[in-house]
């Protein structure tokens, strides 16, 4: 067991991988010799060598084509995309090619890759720099698209991603990547289309993705000691395959459910889960159903500014307090 | 019947009309080819799917029309016109939009019926939509109920319109349904829950031969709706004579001048209970405040005097209602009457013919019974108990007894709808009606 940044545990998940399975490579820009803008794959070139850890010129199609060419070809590729921003300059790849390769050619093409990208904001990058695009990815069949919260959670559902025979869309978020947690010693493989109850509670649910775990987790905490809500909180990990049996089986308990979503709110991931509980557990609602969203406007660079539209603990303890208690 | 532009392939959004192959009032058969249009991809002639006359033309010849807008009105077969004035014009939305463009011309040209999925949508198989239903989201009353809440009620049998809601803008909440299920009031509909269990019943009759007679769906509904019209209606009873006399001779004198057929049954024989409906009837339009229902949060007043009678059958009682029973002759209350007490009995009767109404009927007269006091059958306001038509001694004008025939009734009423005086009004009109009922006739 050891404490280590979610930075680190992305080093570590796809050296993991890297070790155990000859087959996967990684490439991207600047991410062999300098170790990656965020220094989230410092040593990897160093261990593995410049075959298996490749720079790339600074075009988001050849990375991904290659990827592809090389996913189809045998290998089990893991590609970067620095800002999941960049995803609109190489989206037929990710919409039209990777997802329905294995469905056009009846199998007989695979295309077994990751896509790990930047994803997010809070960094004061701007509107093109710190978008949470995992509803773009969402949408799309024959993608899986997973964005963990924490350490252990990067490297249990990178190893899950890397193994698993279809394209995956593995988002990191920017502003997490110094954030710490407890990693256990040895190979960690998770499962992907698993959600995660991190705090049970018995009067709402605050479903959450990513950055906006740990402020969810926050929110409960101080609305269970300042208001006497006591909030099941699920970091929802896997939107696609979805993990809905623990979200219905939540909301069957608690009655009343919140997302808590950085994407912005027109089509966000929590709008497709709270249509689903609206269909299947109708009759276990005992209130309106809560989106906590940023909203449906580019985002701002200044730091007040970008502060302000996220959702923050402030906003889903306010939402949540004013919801239960109206 | 409306003429729609077709649906011509499923990019394109509008078509224009290049011919017309008949004019505005040529009969059209099925399959006659009614107009031409040109879209930017094909021409095709578009033909009638139904027979009737061309009754109007929308949309001439050169003209451009959206998918799905009507172009024309065919008019029933055999002259019936079927207007679409208000329907038709507007907001129609194109019936066959998500539909592939048809291929043949002939399924083209009227589309009535919207599209529906053949097969179940269920893009997340892990797990199924349940098909329940219970009971709408907002009560007659105005007040909405969540969703919990109206399954935990269905489910426990909790009438939602007596739950004060403690949720925001009064809305009732699952707690607001989990404190009436664990405090045991409330339930609607079941009549065991109140009173004794039959362990504790049988307990005080042990070693006593009895048999036990289960329950069938009519004695449950009369006790659950006994026990509600108790429980829930506040009731007051007035009770009044009724010299029925000249009722009597007037039915007498009905009766005797009644036509005979060739088997010599008469055309109708009355009885007292038909001029009790009738003056009942009467009497309710001459005080219309009383004509009328409790509504949760409001009255119902009517305009007709629709008035049930309760009818004793094998294991119970049903209400036929008589409508509009202040218009109708004796005659034809009588023989409706005796028409829907004989249906009554082999339980033939349709839920319609012994729901609604405003007031009710009971009547054991026949029975000896001197006067009674009976309980409102919800949703009406008031049931008048008819006693036995009896000779009474009375005290004549000069002081001196006499001896007349006269019935006692009593008139139970619901005060949220009618108040003392008002009930004593109704009363009065029906006593007066009995008494000189040659104003029955007039």
């Amino acid at each position: 067991m050891a404490e280590l940044t979610y930075r680190d545990a992305v080093a570590r998940g796809i050296a993991q991988e890297m070790a155990r399975d000859p087959d996967v490579v990684f490439l991207g820009e600047d991410v062999a010799k300098a170790g990656g803008v965020f220094k989230a794959t410092v040593g990897l070139y160093e261990q593995f060598g410049p075959l298996r850890v490749r720079d790339t010129p600074i075009s988001e199609q050849a990375i991904l084509g290659a990827a592809m060419g090389a996913a189809m070809t045998g290998l089990k590729p893991i590609a970067e995309i620095m800002f999941s921003d960049f995803f609109a300059v190489c989206f037929d790849y990710i919409a039209n090619e990777f997802p329905k390769s294995r469905y056009m050619t009846n199998g007989q093409t695979k295309c077994p890759l990751v896509v790990r990208t930047g994803n997010g904001a809070g960094s004061r990058f701007g509107a093109q720099h710190s978008q949470s695009v995992e509803n773009w990815c969402m949408m799309i069949p024959g993608l899986k698209v997973v964005a963990p919260s924490s350490p252990v959670d990067v490297i249990g559902l990178l190893a899950a991603a890397v193994r698993d025979p279809d394209p995956v869309i593995f988002l990191e978020h920017k502003s997490l990547y110094g954030t710490k947690g407890e990693v256990p010693d040895g190979e960690i493989l998770d499962k992907l289309g698993t959600a995660k109850i991190l705090r049970p509670g018995r009067d709402a649910t605050i479903i959450a993705l990513a950055l906006m775990v740990p402020r969810a987790l926050a929110a409960a905490e101080r609305l269970a000691a300042e208001h006497g809500i006591d909030c099941e909180v699920i970091d929802v990990r896997s939107l696609v395959p979805l993990d809905t049996q623990t979200i219905l089986g939540s909301v069957a308990k608690t009655h009343r459910c919140f997302s808590v979503e950085e994407n912005p709110r027109l089509c966000g991931w929590g709008a497709e889960i709270m249509s689903i509980i609206a269909d299947e557990a109708f009759y276990d609602l005992d209130g309106p159903l809560v989106r906590i969203t940023t909203p449906h406007i580019p985002l701002p660079a200044a730091d007040i500014l970008e502060d302000a539209i996220l959702p923050t603990v402030d906003r889903i303890v306010e939402r949540v307090r004013r919801t239960l208690k109206a | 019947m409306d003429v729609l532009m077709p649906q011509l392939g499923e990019t394109v959004s509008e078509g224009k009309i290049t011919k017309w192959f008949k004019s505005a009032g040529d009969a059209v058969k099925a399959g006659d080819n009614l107009f031409e249009i040109e879209t930017d991809k094909v021409t095709m002639e578009v033909p009638a799917i139904a027979p009737g006359t061309l009754s109007e033309i929308r949309v001439p010849v050169g003209a451009v029309a959206p998918v799905g807008a009507v172009v024309a009105i065919i008019a029933g077969e055999g002259g019936a016109a079927v207007t679409t004035s208000a329907a038709a014009t507007g907001a129609r939305p194109a019936p066959t939009a998500s539909k592939p463009a048809p291929k043949a011309p002939a399924a083209a040209a009227v589309a009535q019926h919207a599209y529906r999925h053949s097969g179940p949508m269920d893009p997340f198989f892990e797990v199924r939509t349940p098909e329940r239903n219970y009971g709408p989201a907002k009560l007659a009353s105005g007040t909405f109920v969540t969703p919990l809440a109206r399954r935990l009620a269905g489910e426990n049998r909790i009438d939602l319109s007596r739950i004060q809601g403690s949720g925001p803008h009064g809305r009732i909440v699952a707690a607001d349904v989990e404190t009436v299920i664990s405090s045991g009031a409330g339930r609607a509909g079941a009549a065991m829950a109140t009173g004794a269990s039959a362990d504790q019943v049988k307990a005080l009759y042990q070693g006593v031969d009895y048999e036990e007679v289960p329950l069938d769906g009519m004695r449950k509904t009369i006790a659950a709706r006994l026990i509600e019209a108790k429980q829930t209606i506040p009731h007051f009873y007035l009770t009044t004579d009724v010299e029925v006399g000249a009722v009597m001779a007037l039915r007498e004198e009905a009766n005797a001048g009644a036509a005979k057929n060739k088997d010599g049954e008469a055309a109708y024989k009355l009885s007292l209970n038909d001029f009790v409906i009738k003056a009942l009837a009467l009497a309710l339009q001459r005080v219309p405040a009383a004509n009328a229902v409790w509504a949760g949060d409001r009255i119902l007043r009517f305009k007709h005097s629709d008035v049930g009678v309760a009818v004793a059958i094998e294991g119970g009682l049903l209400t036929p209602v008589i409508r509009n029973a202040e218009g109708k002759s004796l005659s034809a209350i009588s023989s409706e009457m005796r028409e829907l007490a004989g249906r009554a009995r082999d339980k033939k009767l349709k839920p319609a013919e012994y729901q609604g109404g405003s007031a009710a009927i009971s009547n054991l007269g026949m029975y000896g019974v001197r006067e009674f006091a009976a309980i409102i059958n919800p949703p009406h306001a008031t049931i008048l108990a008819v006693g036995a038509s009896q000779r009474r001694p009375v005290e004549a004008e000069d002081g001196s007894v006499r001896f007349v025939s006269q019935m006692t009734v009593t008139l139970s009423c619901d005060h949220r709808v009618v108040d003392g005086a008002l009930g004593a009004e109704l009363l009065a009109a029906f006593k007066g009606l009995m008494e000189s009922p040659v104003r029955m006739l007039v």
